[in-house]
């Protein structure tokens, strides 16, 4: 009996793990039809987007690992990739020389702000994603005293094309037309007419593959057991706060880094907005994909990318067709996005609060069963 | 004398202490700025009118906060709903055609209702989830007004005053609220000194509001509100029903936060739909914490202090900083000083949490 109530409960989680995914393949399957987009269109657009999004998406499984739920500072890295970007176009490096540049100077800015996100975050345990939230929106300002104000006038810029008039701060828009899809175009390939960005792809690989390594190793086992019980990793003699530190910083990092490709495929940088919006829609993503507050897998992120995105192609279009308005498909996909972190958040508490009853449950039935053999 | 001086010395950390360093900051920065103003060549007498109009237009949004964290429910990151509860009643009030300080009325008439079922549900999902009400809170509110998003295009509203003047349907951005109830609080027993302006009616509104707020928490039930709060597992024990308790607290606070924003409408003369909601949440929550509130407690005092050193930096900075520096940075400062605030609030060790 026991084990028919077990198996009952693992076909119930396994439901409400796919149910999140299932939702989006009907909401897909209803909208292509009335958006009536060619699937050659459709194909093109997904690969582009997975090139694209998947190493963003793929910095937040980190501290996920580490129990500190969904780091909504991975927008903190954004930005060191952003301010990357726009030395680099100041100075005119350009192509994949740019890129890598752009990449190298973003990691030490991820580092010490990922050190100060892991900091406050180890100040601010179990309520970590409130507080990274936060963390972002006061990264932000400070982000726009750097930008607006002392790229030069402190912070030298030469180039007028990137600099306000006025004389110091940073266009709204910079151009990196230089360096646009460089790296997904490194490699060409062409399969009946869709554009696959082999070398974005294979860079994507390499980090799956870092991450599958990264969890065998002794600091990815530390920061499973600080995930599972951060009372019972430090009784084990793991430096809890060091570990969490360490994989906010890891995130910060891989995030800078994945901003600097997401830009150099998008061609521009939306220098006050372009990182407001990405952690938001990384993270709806990666929860479209199955993955929970407290687990993720890099299976998800694929599923994500596809599902979520393939959803943010044809929503506009089909609520076009359907009402008329085009406005609509826009606010109903930024809602989508909304409603599902929502709902995972949901999930993820009223679970938690589920397994705590039922632990409680059992150590009472096991406490009568003693009184009952004494 | 060497013990005056001591008790003088504790006394002053004690200040720091219970005060807190940054509340210390904030409110020696809006001093600097206030002794700054007339030398600038801002004129003193506007400016504080200014706050004073401010703070009279955001109390109301700020004191919903307070039933909330009594409850032990945390911050009210989920202030937009109540906000959405408030423009459907603007909304249909205009679209029903009252005019004048009767549509005001009828605008919380209508509100009321939508504040009640919205505040129920929520507060039944806050129940279900407690401990991780901030986050989800905060989500609750992006899904409801991205939802509204849709809706304000969908709804069937008619009147010309609202709609989009050539589709015919869909309401605009923003509505005039000119000849409905702009200032109508305002425009009572208004004070004028030369360029000293005292929206007295208003004034009087928040302190209505805030006295009644007051003394609900002195009630039995009020108090039992503050026992959740402080420690759930002695308020069980004790015989109270906190899931009802927290319910109430909820629904309070959705009710406020949408006579808060008809008040804000009528102090600002528009109404705003669309995606001005959003961001509505965190200066409030920035203004209670300023004003001395933690994250499971907060008095109408904090509101009240929080209220006007918040709306003090907003409107000081960009006049004195324009003025003498030439550099509009009162933007960026603010983001870095109220979520900063937010920041502090969330980090501190909060007593008899779970």
């Amino acid at each position: 009996m026991n084990e028919k109530t077990m198996r009952k409960a693992k076909f119930g989680a396994f439901l409400s793990r796919a149910s999140v995914p299932m939702m989006f393949i009907i909401i897909c399957a209803l909208c292509i039809p009335i958006a009536g987009l060619s699937p050659n269109y459709l194909v093109n657009e997904i690969v582009t987007r997975m090139g694209r999004n998947s190493f963003l998406i793929l910095s937040l499984l980190i501290p996920i690992m580490a129990g500190m739920g969904l780091n909504f500072g991975m927008t903190l890295g954004a930005m060191a990739g952003e301010i990357g970007l726009i030395l680099v176009s100041d100075w005119q490096i350009v192509g994949i020389p740019g890129m890598v540049l752009a990449m190298i100077i973003s990691v030490p800015i991820s580092i010490l702000l990922g050190l100060f996100c892991g900091k406050i975050l180890n100040m601010a345990k179990g309520r970590e994603m409130i507080t990274s939230y936060i963390i972002s929106y006061f990264i932000n300002g400070v982000y726009q005293l750097v930008v607006l104000y002392l790229m030069g006038s402190v912070i030298p810029i030469k180039h007028g094309s990137i600099k306000l008039p006025r004389g110091y701060g940073i266009r709204n828009t910079v151009s990196l037309l230089n360096m646009r899809q460089h790296l997904d175009n490194l490699i060409p390939l062409n399969i009946k007419g869709v554009k696959v960005p082999v070398a974005t792809f294979i860079v994507i690989a390499v980090l799956c593959l870092v991450i599958v390594w990264f969890r065998r190793t002794k600091l990815g086992q530390d920061m499973r057991a600080v995930g599972q019980d951060m009372e019972v990793a430090r009784d084990a003699g793991i430096n809890v706060e060091r570990t969490r530190i360490i994989s906010i910083i890891i995130s910060t990092v891989l995030a800078g880094i994945g901003m600097v490709i997401y830009l150099q495929n998008m061609g521009n940088i939306a220098t006050y907005s372009a990182h407001s919006q990405i952690g938001m829609f990384c993270i709806a993503a990666l929860l479209v994909g199955g993955a929970s507050v407290d687990k993720a897998s890099i299976g998800n992120v694929f599923l994500g990318v596809i599902l979520f995105h393939l959803m943010f192609i044809v929503a506009p279009r089909a609520g076009a067709y359907i009402t008329g308005d085009s406005m609509i498909g826009e606010y109903f996909r930024v809602f989508v996005s909304y409603a599902v972190i929502t709902i995972a958040l949901v999930m993820y508490e009223t679970n938690k609060r589920r397994v705590k009853s039922m632990e409680g449950e059992r150590l009472r039935l096991d406490q009568e069963k003693e009184g009952k053999d004494e | 004398m060497n013990e005056t001086k001591n008790k003088e010395k504790s006394w002053l950390r004690n200040l720091v202490e219970s005060f807190g360093l940054p509340r210390l900051i904030i409110t020696a920065f809006l001093l600097i700025l206030l002794i700054l103003a007339p030398f600038v060549g801002a004129d003193l007498p506007t400016q504080i009118s200014n706050i004073i109009a401010r703070f009279s237009w955001n109390g109301i949004l700020v004191l919903a906060m307070v039933p909330m964290v009594h409850s032990g429910c945390g911050l009210n990151f989920g202030l937009p709903l109540g906000i959405i509860s408030g423009l459907l009643g603007a909304t249909l009030s205009i679209e029903f055609g009252f005019t004048g300080a009767m549509s005001f009325v009828m605008a919380i008439v209508i509100a009321t209702p939508f504040a009640l079922i919205f505040g129920t549900g929520y507060g039944w999902l806050l129940n279900k989830i407690k401990g991780g009400e901030m986050m989800i809170a905060t989500y609750v509110g992006f899904s409801s007004v991205s939802l509204m998003c849709m809706m304000w295009l969908i709804l069937p509203y008619k009147s010309p005053n609202m709609v989009w003047g050539l589709a015919g349907k869909g309401l605009r951005t923003t509505i005039s609220l000119e000849g409905y109830y702009s200032q109508v609080l305002a425009n009572i027993l208004r004070i004028k000194i030369g360029n000293l302006v005292i929206p007295t009616g208003t004034l009087l509104f928040f302190a209505l509001l805030a006295a009644a707020i007051w003394a609900f928490l002195h009630t039995k039930t009020g108090t039992a509100m503050t026992a959740v709060g402080s420690n759930p597992v002695f308020a069980r024990a004790a015989g109270i029903n906190v899931d009802r308790i927290r319910l109430l607290s909820v629904v309070m606070s959705t009710w406020l936060a949408a006579i808060g924003i008809l008040v804000y409408e009528q102090g600002f003369g528009f109404v705003q739909l669309y995606m001005a909601p959003f961001y509505m949440a965190l200066p409030a929550v920035s203004a209670i914490l300023i004003g001395g509130a933690s994250v499971n407690k907060a008095t109408i005092m904090n509101v009240i202090i929080g209220t006007i050193l918040f709306q003090g930096i907003v409107t000081m900075t960009p006049t004195v900083m324009n003025n003498m520096i030439h550099m509009d940075m009162s933007e960026v400062i603010r983001i870095i000083a109220s979520n900063g605030m937010i920041l502090y609030a969330l980090t501190r060790k909060t007593e008899g949490s779970k």
